[in-house]
C-alpha cells in the first residue's frame, strides 16, 4: 500500500481543525477545504463499490452534508477526521444503496459496558495509534494489502472475495488476518 | 459485571467495520459490541484503517456542480429522526441497537410457542431465507436436538445456556456452521433471552423429532 500518503493538513491547516472551524463557526472555507481533499476520494471509494458517476456525487452531497450538519458531534478521541468520514460514507451507502439501516451502538446508551476509564492522554495516544497503523500499512507485503483494500473498497465479505479472486475462503482469511495481527501487532508492541 | 468470553470471529468484526455485513448480522455484531469493549476496541482500529485506505485513494475528479449543489442545500432545514421512542430504562436487557429495532420491552412482545419451555420472536429482518428472531427459554428447557442447511449465529442477552459442552452468557456469541448437529439447552440462572440469525431452516435430527419437522418453524 505505498500510494497511502496520509495528509493531515489542507492549506497548512490540520483536517482536524477545519472540522472544529465548521463545528463553531459555520466556516464555510473550512467546509470548502474538506470537501476539496474528501470528495475526490469518496468518489473513487464509490465508483470502487459499483456505484455510477451521478449516483456516487449524489451519495457524496448526502456524506458532506452530514459532516457540516454533524461536525460538533466529532469527538477526536475517537478517531481520526478520514476514519469518521469513512464511517459516515459506509453508512449512507447502507442507508442509500442497499436500502438497510446500519445497527451502530450508542455511547450514550445506559446498556453499554464500559470500557476501562481511560487515561487522559488517550487522544495523544490514538493520533499515535494512527501514525503507527499508516507506516505498518505501508510496510504490509503487496498481496495483503491489496486484499485489505479491496476489503474495504468494494463492500465484499470474505466469502465474496474469496469466489473472486479464484482464491480458497482459507486463504482470503489467512491473508487478511495476516495483515490484521501485523496492523495489532505494531499497535500492542510500540504502546 | 463479567465481560464476555466468547467472540464473533475476526471475520465478522472486519466485515462488519467495511460495511460488507448484511442487516441481521451486522445486527449481531452491533449489540454485542455494546457488551463487549475489548470487541468495541478491535473495531474502532479497524475502522481506522479505513479511514486510512480512504485517505490513501486514488482521488477521482468531483464535478463543479456537486459542490455548487452541496453547498445550496446547507441551509435546509434538519430532518426528524425517525425511529422508535426509547425505552424505559428498567428494558436495559437490550442495548442499543437492538432495542430500537424491537420497540418493545421483551415481556410484551408477540411470543409464539416453539416446543416445550421454549418460545420466539420473529423480527421480520432478512432477505430469502434469513431469519432475526428472540429466544426465550425457561431455566433448563431444551431445544431439539437439530442441524442447518446454512449457519447459525447466536447473541446471548439475558441468562444462559449450555452447547456443546461451553457455557454461554449476556453478550457472548455462539456461532455454528452446517456442520453442527446439537441441542442447545438454557442453564439453571433463570432462563435465557438471545437473538439469533440462521440463513436457513433448521433440520431436526433426534430420532422421534424427526418426524416432527414439517410441523415446527424453527
Amino acid at each position: 500500500m505505498n500510494d497511502v500518503e496520509f495528509k493531515t493538513q489542507i492549506d497548512g491547516r490540520p483536517l482536524i481543525d477545519l472540522v472544529g472551524a465548521v463545528a463553531q463557526n459555520r466556516d464555510r472555507l473550512a467546509f470548502g477545504a474538506l470537501f476539496g481533499h474528501f470528495a475526490p476520494r469518496l468518489k473513487a471509494y464509490l465508483l470502487r463499490l459499483g456505484c455510477d458517476s451521478g449516483c456516487a456525487e449524489e451519495l457524496i452531497q448526502e456524506v458532506m452534508l452530514t459532516v457540516w450538519r454533524r461536525a460538533e458531534t466529532y469527538d477526536p478521541a475517537l478517531a481520526s477526521v478520514p476514519t469518521w468520514i469513512f464511517t459516515i460514507a459506509r453508512n449512507k451507502r447502507i442507508d442509500l444503496l442497499r436500502l438497510e439501516r446500519r445497527p451502530e451502538i450508542d455511547l450514550e446508551d445506559p446498556a453499554l459496558v464500559p470500557s476501562a476509564p481511560e487515561a487522559a492522554d488517550d487522544r495523544i495516544e490514538r493520533t499515535e495509534d494512527t501514525r503507527r497503523l499508516r507506516a505498518a500499512l505501508n510496510e504490509l507485503p503487496v498481496e495483503q494489502a491489496e486484499l485489505l483494500r479491496l476489503a474495504y473498497y468494494e463492500d465484499k465479505a470474505h466469502s465474496t472475495i474469496s469466489l473472486e479472486r479464484g482464491l480458497p475462503l482459507g486463504t482470503v482469511k489467512s491473508r487478511l488476518r495476516l495483515a490484521m495481527e501485523r496492523l495489532r501487532r505494531i499497535l500492542r508492541d510500540q504502546r | 459485571m463479567t465481560l464476555p468470553g466468547h467472540h464473533p470471529v475476526d471475520e465478522l468484526l472486519f466485515d462488519y467495520a467495511s460495511g460488507a455485513l448484511n442487516e441481521p448480522v451486522a445486527l449481531v455484531v452491533a449489540t454485542h459490541l455494546a457488551l463487549c469493549p475489548t470487541c468495541r476496541h478491535q473495531v474502532q482500529a479497524l475502522e481506522e484503517v479505513g479511514g486510512l485506505v480512504l485517505d490513501g485513494i486514488e482521488p477521482q475528479p468531483v464535478s463543479v456542480d456537486c459542490l455548487e449543489a452541496l453547498l445550496a442545500r446547507l441551509d435546509d432545514p434538519l430532518p426528524h429522526d425517525i425511529g422508535f421512542p426509547p425505552l424505559p430504562s428498567e428494558t436495559l436487557l437490550l442495548p442499543q441497537p437492538l432495542r430500537s429495532y424491537i420497540g418493545l420491552p421483551p415481556e410484551e412482545l408477540a411470543w409464539r410457542p416453539v416446543c416445550a419451555g421454549v418460545e420466539s420472536y420473529d423480527m421480520k429482518l432478512g432477505q430469502g431465507e434469513m431469519r432475526t428472531r428472540l429466544f426465550r427459554l425457561r431455566a433448563g428447557a431444551v431445544v431439539p436436538r437439530h442441524t442447518h442447511r446454512g449457519t447459525e449465529l447466536t447473541l446471548v442477552l439475558e441468562g444462559g445456556f449450555l452447547d456443546c459442552g461451553r457455557h454461554y452468557g449476556r453478550g457472548d456469541v455462539c456461532w455454528h456452521d452446517c456442520h453442527i448437529d446439537h441441542s442447545p439447552c438454557a442453564d439453571n440462572s433463570g432462563g435465557c433471552l438471545c437473538l439469533t440469525v440462521t440463513d436457513a431452516p433448521l433440520q431436526l435430527t433426534g430420532r422421534l423429532s424427526r418426524f416432527l419437522n414439517p410441523f415446527l418453524r424453527l
